[in-house]
């Protein structure tokens, strides 16, 4: 059994120069971060900035292509699948098989996380995103935000404490943006990490501990949310991005 | 080993409990297969059946399988579901064991029912044991090296054209055993005079069922 690096086990992830390139297209150019277990980091940037790419890389969907990258203790290169046990996805694409029904793509994911007592889980994680009438229904049946609110259910079902959201809210009404919050709540309550990726500014400094922006590929301002408003935020993302509104 | 196999077979149970609702793979490939034969039939001249039967057999399956085999990746890319998979803790390898058991399976079930209705059609004899060895390993090469241009594949524009184009020159050797060998079983001869077929389909199998496994890993990655 594989155990994390002790000296990194302060840090829920830790990111060095790490760079992604794509053909002559560079995602990532020498992104530094660092998050403490237990924090809620936002990370905001505009379209093409590298947030989904940092995503991926963090959960061992993507090689970096340099740098280093610790998540849970683990080295990312050495052992991806530590990682993914640790680790819970929600993204704007739900990552559920539209043939199959909500227990049986619950059931799949379960089996393939080794989840002890998957059927009571299921429940436990199916009412808690309140789609519990919907259990045996097909996930082509399903509204997108139910489907969105399946996805959550999905991401926690193996009890993940780092939890990575890629534009999390895209698609979900406020009922499934409660449930998801409530989530990211009790995770919180447990000690959990996320890493949020958005660029809604009112929703990610309301939701975040530590906010970050990521512009040309680089971690260009990083700051906790004490110190920080919403419009001094907006300048600073604007004047960062070279967006306007 | 328990652990990695019981991971192969849950995504090789996923996908049947998707085909069984969609019918998607084996209905197009058994349709496309039965087309081929019945085409086939009418073409040829009854006493010139025998020369070019294992090659029609041939044909008609490998194609066939294509068309499944380009269908495996497709039901994946559909929300995004490999990268669901790509976070499972487990080994890439799990995944590519578990999409080619799944296109195996599918292949073989339309083979199983193919085949008598290929021997009704063309006369020939209806079960001879050395037939199903061929079909076994020829199949098996085929969903190795057609898991992987299909992943490959799945990820570019012209997908339908690419996995074929990747797929046939690699797979050449496995067809051409297979045409020979079934040949040689349409003539009556020994398990000794296939052999030589047999074990080149075998050490193809051996070859990129261990290559396709080891390169899967970077090109879903990269």
């Amino acid at each position: 059994m594989e155990t994390p690096d002790s000296a990194s086990q302060a840090w829920a992830i830790e990111v060095q120069g790490l760079t992604k390139s794509f053909g002559n297209h560079l995602a990532l150019k020498g992104v530094e971060l660092r998050v403490r277990e237990g924090e809620f980091l936002t990370i905001f940037g505009p379209n093409g900035s590298g947030k989904t790419t940092l995503i991926k890389v963090l959960a061992t969907i993507m090689k970096p292509s340099s740098g280093n990258v610790r998540v849970a203790g683990f080295d990312l290169r050495d052992s991806p699948v530590p990682i993914r046990r640790k680790i819970g996805v929600v993204s704007h694409q739900t990552f559920l098989y539209d043939d199959l029904t909500a227990f049986e793509n619950l059931k799949f994911y379960g089996r393939m996380y080794d989840v002890p007592n998957l059927e009571a889980r299921i429940h436990e994680v199916i009412t808690k995103v309140g789609l519990a009438s919907r259990l045996h229904h097909q996930v082509r049946t399903l509204s997108r935000g139910m489907q969105q609110r399946l996805s959550i259910a999905r991401a926690v079902l193996h009890r993940p404490s780092i939890m990575l959201l890629d534009e999390p809210e895209t698609g979900l009404d406020q009922y499934a943006t409660a449930r998801l919050r409530e989530v990211l709540d009790t995770l919180s309550a447990e000690n959990g990490t996320v890493i949020m990726t958005t660029h809604r500014l009112e929703y990610g400094l309301e939701m975040g501990d530590q906010v970050a922006i990521l512009a040309g590929g680089r971690i260009a301002y990083q700051e906790s949310k004490q110190s920080l408003d919403v419009d001094s935020l907006r300048q600073t993302y604007y004047r960062l991005t070279g967006t306007t509104r | 080993m328990k652990k990695f196999l019981g991971k192969v077979l849950t995504i090789l149970w996923k996908d049947i409990l998707s085909e069984l609702r969609t019918r998607d793979i084996v209905v197009s490939v058994l349709v496309f297969a039965l087309l081929v034969i019945v085409i086939f039939n009418f073409a040829f001249e009854p006493e010139r059946v025998g020369l070019v039967a294992a090659g029609i057999l041939w044909v008609a399956l490998t194609f066939a399988g294509v068309l499944g085999l380009s269908r495996s990746f497709v039901l994946e890319k559909d929300k995004d579901c490999l990268e669901g998979l790509m976070l499972c803790p487990v080994d890439r390898e799990v995944i590519y064991f578990g999409k080619m058991l799944g296109s195996l399976t599918f292949i073989l079930v339309v083979a199983v029912i193919v085949l008598p209705i290929f021997f009704i059609l063309f006369n020939l004899p209806i079960f001879r044991p050395e037939l199903v060895l061929i079909v076994v390993l020829a199949t098996i090469g085929f969903a190795s090296v057609g898991t992987l241009f299909s992943a490959l594949a799945v990820n570019t524009k012209a997908r339908e054209i690419m996995l074929p184009i990747l797929f046939f020159p690699i797979v050449a050797p496995v067809i051409i055993a297979a045409v020979k060998a079934t040949g040689l079983v349409f003539a009556g001869e020994s398990w000794s005079s296939l052999s030589s077929w047999l074990q080149i389909m075998a050490a193809f199998d051996i070859i990129f069922l261990v290559v396709s496994s080891l390169v899967f890993e970077f090109i879903v990655e990269e």
